[in-house]
């Protein structure tokens, strides 16, 4: 009676699951496609030509695969996307390596070394990081502006470098580090200059990764600054790049998505390589922050 | 002993070598700025006219209090613009992050898989994203319209009408940030110890009970994190408005309906000449952030 009453319980009790695990599928799929139709569509109106972007029917795969939008952005000085392209990953790389240099520089000094006013001077530079960056925008450009760094990289990659983010990132890798090594150097008589070379920075690689991806990826993605100082179209980067280009064609959006496509594809391709690598900085710094 | 005091010296010295650099940027660029910016809000100001400024005290204040003023009606205009975009998109970015995080943290295969596709346009620039999405909400050749109108429904212009205007912002800051808030909650979830679940299941609780039971409580501070992180992230709202909309359609009373606070200080100060307004409106939107901030910092301490 008992086991005749049980089966049919056992196998109703496994369709439930194989009907949940369908559900959460086919979620997991819509959501998915969700994510990627905007940019498959991007890709798709990058190739076709004006005359197919306003038809009846919509074609997902262009009836004529152009390249036309791309060549014509690419050498157009009214639209310069390939100087542009240089300009941004010149910032990019020159904002993010600078930025390592002088925040593990800082970051150590602040973990490691003692010396009067350390703990008022980093409660500062912490208390910094809660002021809303609506505040820095107005003065800071006067400043840039008086500086004469208008419409030059040193216009957007200096303020960068102020941030506090980098300086406490490389800080609390330091002090989560045992001091032994370092310690030993010491003994040996190595300065300190030569013990942060030597000894901590080969340990900091992990840290140095992530902070080097979380700031490329900024600096590459900063929109509102840039639009800002870099106002003449020779030196400007490529996210305020796109606003010129939507603004300099009408209606030709077969261009414009050539563009997006430009921007995107770097770091997509990044993201691509190191997608574990990325999510996983983000989310251990975002639950840190 | 002048050689101990010489080496005393030279210890002392290193460290400051060390934090100089940084602190060299810092000072210029957010200490300095800190004040200039109370400075420049007190003066009428065009950085590509500085030979022309004009000492006014608090004019530029009282400009942005005087009911009925343009500058009043545009800048409260901004503030309510922001509010309702942090009213339409923070319980979405809260609840489908969390949603697509439960799912993703079942033990089925591939999660890895849409754990990547997810977050993936979070790593896109704000120039990117807001290019495709208006190009995606056009009336003329846009997708959306193409099936919506192919299915039967209306095919309303989502770019300079309201409500749909503030929707076209909002779907498309959702498409953009969801995974960012999703992967944060993941990894919470992740930190949520298995025994908990596993004695719960034996005490008889069913999936529902352990979610409300287990799953919300130990999840309540990320909860409250990710919250706070996405209404101030909501505040710096520009990029989006500006390329898809441009604050369009324009409000009756002033001001545009989709023109959110910094878009407004943007317009006030970079497009038309008025600097010292808007940097007298950043500081009152700094402490209004400030004071948002602040509070939730004193709750979430009283309740540790």
């Amino acid at each position: 009676m008992t086991i005749q009453s049980q089966k049919p319980q056992i196998i109703s009790y496994r369709n439930q699951k194989i009907l949940k695990k369908f559900f959460v599928y086919f979620v997991l799929i819509v959501v998915a496609l969700l994510v990627v139709i905007p940019l498959i569509w991007m890709l798709s109106t990058s190739f076709k030509l004006k005359s197919q972007l306003f038809t009846k029917e919509i074609y997902w795969i262009p009836k004529v695969v152009t390249l036309e939008n791309y060549t014509k952005i690419l050498d157009n000085p009214s639209t310069p996307i390939g100087l542009w392209f240089r300009n941004s990953l010149f910032v990019a790389v020159i904002t993010t390596a600078a930025k390592l240099v002088i925040d593990s520089l800082a970051g150590y000094a602040y973990a490691r070394m003692k010396f009067p006013g350390r703990n008022k001077i980093f409660n500062l530079l912490l208390v910094t990081l809660f002021l809303p960056g609506v505040m820095f925008l107005v003065p800071n450009f006067v400043t840039v502006s008086k500086l004469g760094m208008l419409n030059n990289f040193n216009g957007v990659i200096f303020p960068a470098l102020a941030s506090v983010f980098g300086v406490f990132f490389m800080r609390q890798f330091f002090n989560s580090i045992p001091k032994e090594l370092e310690e030993a150097a010491e003994m040996d008589g190595a300065n300190r200059l030569q013990i942060f070379i030597k000894i901590a920075l080969p340990l900091a690689k992990p840290a140095l990764a992530t902070l080097a991806v979380i700031e490329f990826l900024a600096s590459w993605n900063d929109f509102l600054w840039a639009l800002l100082v870099l106002k003449d179209r020779t030196v400007q980067t490529l996210q305020p790049g796109l606003r010129t280009l939507q603004g300099a064609y009408t209606s030709e959006y077969g261009l414009m998505m050539a563009g997006a496509v430009i921007v995107a594809v770097p770091v997509l391709l990044l993201y691509i390589f190191l997608q574990r690598f990325i999510v996983q900085s983000v989310a251990t710094t975002g639950l840190k922050g | 002993m002048t050689i101990v005091s010489l080496r005393k010296r030279k210890i002392q010295i290193t460290p400051y070598l060390f934090i100089l650099p940084h602190l060299i940027f810092f000072v210029v660029f957010i200490g300095y700025p800190f004040f200039s910016g109370l400075y420049i809000s007190f003066f009428q100001y065009d950085y590509l006219r500085p030979e022309a400024t004009l000492f006014v005290g608090l004019q530029n204040y009282i400009d942005l209090f005087k009911t009925g003023s343009v500058k009043f009606i545009e800048f409260w205009n901004s503030i309510k613009v922001t509010l309702t975009f942090v009213i339409y998109s923070v319980p979405f970015l809260v609840i489908i992050p969390l949603g697509l995080a439960i799912l993703l943290n079942t033990k089925i295969a591939g999660t890895k898989f849409f754990r990547a596709v997810y977050f993936a346009p979070w790593v896109l620039s704000c120039a990117v994203i807001s290019l495709i999405w208006w190009w995606i909400f056009q009336s003329q050749g846009g997708l959306l319209n193409y099936y919506l109108k192919l299915i039967g429904f209306d095919t309303p212009r989502w770019l300079s009408t309201m409500p749909y205007a503030m929707i076209t912002i909002v779907v498309a800051t959702i498409w953009w940030t969801m995974g960012y808030n999703m992967v944060i909650f993941l990894a919470a979830l992740q930190d949520i110890p298995n025994d908990l679940y596993e004695a719960a299941e034996i005490d008889g609780a069913n999936s529902w009970q352990r979610f409300v039971n287990i799953t919300i409580p130990m999840l309540q501070p990320v909860l409250i994190f990710i919250i706070i992180i996405t209404i101030i992230a909501s505040f710096n709202l520009l990029g989006q408005p500006l390329m898809m909309t441009r604050g369009a359609p324009a409000q009756p009373t002033g001001g545009g309906a989709t023109e959110p606070v910094m878009l407004r200080i943007f317009n006030e100060g970079f497009v038309r000449p008025f600097q010292g307004s808007a940097a007298a409106m950043s500081v009152i939107v700094a402490i209004i952030m400030m004071v948002f901030s602040f509070t939730n910092f004193r709750i979430f301490r009283q309740r540790d």
